[in-house]
């Protein structure tokens, strides 16, 4: 797209404005011309559209037969750097031929503006359909690109293999390929990391909404709510900058003085920091859950005799608990699939340890080292990134969709 | 009536327990909040105090002699020709002349170290250029130290440290003190860090390249994002007819907002650039993968902003004979807008922290330009920081913080004004 697009596609757009007040114009024209011949005693009724409809029906077409016209010459032009005057030409005699065949169906009885509404209608069903696309484009490039994978590396090695290390040849001889591809301990890694984030987010989140949602005064809520939620607006590169340059030295020193030694990156330094940063998001969603438990529990529970935590432990949470776990597989969901920070922080290295002092590497992680830098896209070491991606896709999946129908049935419970 | 007479002594400790456990259960709560403040506290701080230091740079101001036998010993005032002329030499005999008494070699290396070779030639080339009958005169130029010098007198470099463990010598500290007592280092306000591209020189290195790639990327990401986030809410929540392929299309969206964003990347990749043949970098198509990543978070705003307004607008405006599209778009949309302006912003705040889907789609190029296009290659904020963050250097440390400083403010600005026009909105309600 050179710059001849972009005044193409103002063209486009004055056409399609011009077409618009024209017919407009002429449709309230020729309202008041039949009025007048009628003795001035015409009920607006009379005219099925309003005249801004026929303008709007003018514009329609004015501008999807235009937009079409450009999207032929952009694929003839190629990349369309040159100026071409027959687009050009073709172009404006689309618009005024549509304009002026337009302008001649305006009268009383032309439904204007029942087109326009299914225009309308048919440009809401097309974008709530890329929606639909978006998901079928993820599962079909993830799907293409990890068969070709899964054609070169059997697929049983690939998910229960042991041995992770696709950078390094594994025979001397091997020329241009590449090592063995056994997942497992970029698996673990991912959990590892996911149970130091969740150990720290799900009580301290679920313990602040609580707290806000029952006990806050006023001034509480006001002040610390929104302070929580700058921590869930600070982007994931901040987060792992923080872990890299404060917090996983801070750790190391920590681990030290005590004795052990650390590498600098670790599964610790950044499961905590991604603790911190789901924090907002556990918090925010149980809260919703414990917002949704009707007074009438906590109301019966007061009038027994219980104690404000002993409501909260035993009514308010036993009731909110589907949609606890669903926020919390929500909020594992996004744990297993943040890239920042443990790209920056956990490490390159796949080691299969439970030890969270040591450093691992996360799916995530791996997609990103494996697909950037300047590799062909053919070889299993790049195609890998593919079916890592896959595998990370369908976990999320599942977990989203289970938790956001328990969160959705909990919610139509009460 | 005391309390003997209505419980045992057995009650009156149950009780003591129990109000010790609600106690501490509150006490657990205020932990928490206390955790996340001070989590926060710290990441602030941590960053601000690394970073604030780079809004200032220390900065020479010297005059330099455009000594026509070196520039132009053929005594041409061809722009071009004076392009490749030996400006090196030029800044050499400069930095000489403020310590003449030093004549060895060496210690006249360590003694040009302490400008900025590569800012202080570029400056000059550039000056030459553009005005080539500067030749022969004496120019008075303000041009950065070199890096090590600025953070020596910033302090980062510890000046009590082993000569042999630190990157400046004594001997330059001395010249840099000098200077500074001269008056020739002044600090001063880095306009550097915002008007600069991005450079393999700390002292030179800017976030301009990046803020104008990550403006591009939103304005593409937001003109795609707004019109499909909204829209298919409109068509979900006004016409869908209730089957099941309206509900495929509700989970989908529904999930679509929850799918890790390195996913996007990956599609990206495989679409944009493997499929469709774009090319790399360009901020057009890191728009478009963005676009897909925050459209549901649009739409599942711009949802509830519109289940938000009262259905007796809707009633009253089909009683009077609006037609159903008349009365979602003329009644309904009209009231839900702050709503879904609100859900816009926030989908724009996450658009500009977005990192790994733009990694993915190699945004990565080291962009020593400022790009002019959406066609251009360009490198965005986020990217930028994780770039700068990767160097070991001190003089990186301070300059990524101070990119992040930039990043939060533009971020807590959006999501400030986000949250302050969602309480206007409930305040109204």
């Amino acid at each position: 797209m050179g710059h001849i697009s972009i005044y193409m596609i103002l063209l486009i757009a004055v056409l399609t404005v011009g077409g618009f007040f024209y017919n407009k114009s002429s449709a309230l024209n020729k309202f008041r011309q039949a009025r007048a011949a009628a003795g001035g005693k015409m009920a607006l009724s009379s005219w099925h559209s309003q005249a801004s409809y026929h303008g709007y029906f003018t514009a329609w077409l004015v501008g999807l037969a235009t937009l079409a016209v450009f999207i032929i010459g952009l694929f003839i032009q190629g990349s369309g750097t040159g100026f071409n005057a027959l687009w050009l030409a073709a172009m404006i005699l689309t618009g005024l031929a549509v304009i002026i065949l337009t302008g001649r169906q305006v009268s009383g009885q032309f439904r204007a503006r029942t087109y326009v509404e299914r225009f309308i209608k048919g440009l809401l069903i097309f974008l709530s359909v890329i929606a639909v696309l978006t998901t079928l484009g993820i599962i079909a490039s993830l799907l293409f690109e990890s068969l070709r994978f899964f054609k070169e590396v059997p697929f049983t090695d690939f998910l229960f293999g042991l041995q992770w290390s696709p950078q390094t040849a594994l025979r001397a001889d091997q020329v241009g390929q590449s090592g063995s591809f056994g997942a497992i301990p970029v698996f673990a890694g991912t959990f590892l990391i996911m149970v130091v984030a969740m150990s720290i987010a799900g009580p301290v989140g679920l313990m602040i909404a609580i707290y806000l949602t029952e006990y806050a005064t006023g001034t509480v809520k006001k002040w610390v709510k929104p302070a929580i939620e700058i921590l869930a607006g600070v982007p994931t590169v901040v987060y792992g900058f923080f872990a890299l340059l404060t917090f996983a030295p801070f750790v190391r020193g920590f681990a030290e003085s005590l004795g052990f030694s650390v590498p600098t990156q670790s599964a610790l330094a950044a499961g905590v920091v991604m603790g911190v940063m789901i924090i907002p998001f556990v918090s925010s969603l149980s809260s919703d859950v414990i917002n949704a438990v009707p007074q009438t529990l906590r109301d019966g529970s007061y009038a027994l005799g219980a104690t404000e935590s002993e409501t909260m432990k035993k009514v308010v949470f036993t009731a909110a608990l589907p949609g606890i776990i669903g926020a919390f597989m929500l909020a594992i969901s996004r744990a297993i699939g943040e890239t920042m920070i443990v790209y920056m922080a956990a490490g390159k290295a796949a080691n299969l340890t439970a030890n969270p002092f040591e450093a691992v590497t996360t799916v995530t992680v791996q997609i990103v080292s494996l697909l950037t830098g300047d590799s062909d896209f053919d070889s299993a070491k790049t195609l890998v990134a593919f079916a890592l991606g896959l595998v990370l896709f369908i976990i999320t999946l599942l977990l989203n969709v289970v938790a956001l129908t328990v969160v959705r049935r909990y919610r139509a419970k009460y | 009536m005391s309390e003997k007479t209505l419980t045992s002594e057995a009650a009156v400790k149950r009780l003591k327990k129990r109000r010790g456990k609600e106690w501490r259960f509150r006490m657990w709560g205020r932990a928490s909040i206390a955790f996340a403040l001070a989590a926060l506290a710290w990441l602030l701080f941590s960053i601000v105090g690394t970073g604030y230091t780079a809004f200032q740079q220390n900065f020479m101001r010297l005059d330099f002699q455009l000594t026509e036998s070196v520039l132009a010993p053929d005594g041409t005032r061809d722009p071009e020709k004076l392009r490749g002329a030996n400006y090196r030499r030029i800044v050499q005999t400069t930095m000489y002349e403020q310590f003449p008494e030093v004549t060895d070699r060496k210690d006249r290396q360590e003694l040009f170290a302490l400008v900025s070779a590569s800012g202080s030639t570029n400056y000059l080339r550039q000056m030459v250029y553009k005005n080539p009958d500067l030749v022969g005169k004496t120019v008075t130029v303000t041009v950065p130290t070199s890096d090590q010098v600025d953070q020596l007198l910033k302090g980062y470099i510890k000046r009590d440290t082993d000569e042999s463990r630190r990157k400046v010598s004594n001997q330059q500290i001395a010249w840099a003190d000098t200077l500074k007592e001269r008056g020739v280092i002044k600090k001063k306000f880095n306009r550097i860090l915002f008007m600069n591209p991005d450079s393999r020189d700390p002292e030179l290195a800017g976030i301009a390249s990046a803020v104008v790639g990550s403006v591009m990327i939103l304005v593409v990401a937001f003109v795609l994002a707004f019109p499909i986030g909204v829209g298919s809410a409109i068509y979900l929540d006004e016409f869908a007819p209730k089957n099941k392929f309206t509900d495929f299309i509700e989970i989908n969206i529904n999930n679509l907002a929850a799918v890790p964003s390195i996913v996007f990347g990956l599609l990206g990749l495989a679409v944009f650039l493997n499929f469709m043949g774009m090319p790399r970098s360009l901020p057009i198509v890191g728009g478009m993968v963005l676009a897909l990543r925050i459209f549901p978070t649009i739409t599942i705003a711009t949802r509830s902003a519109m289940q938000g307004v009262s259905p007796s607008i809707v009633d009253g405006a089909l009683s009077l004979g609006a037609s159903h599209t008349q009365a979602v778009f003329q009644q309904k949309l009209p009231l839900a807008a702050p709503g879904i302006l609100t859900g816009s912003i926030i989908g724009m705040a996450q658009a500009l922290g977005e990192t790994a889907p733009l990694l993915m789609i190699g945004m990565v190029a080291f962009v020593t330009e400022i790009p002019n296009s959406i066609t251009e290659p360009a490198t965005a904020l986020p990217v930028q920081i994780f770039l700068w963050s990767d160097s070991a250097e001190r003089a990186w440390a301070e300059r990524t913080s101070a990119a992040i400083i930039v990043l939060l403010v533009v971020l807590i600005t959006m999501n400030g004004f986000a949250i302050w026009l969602r309480n206007r909105l409930e305040q109204r309600r």
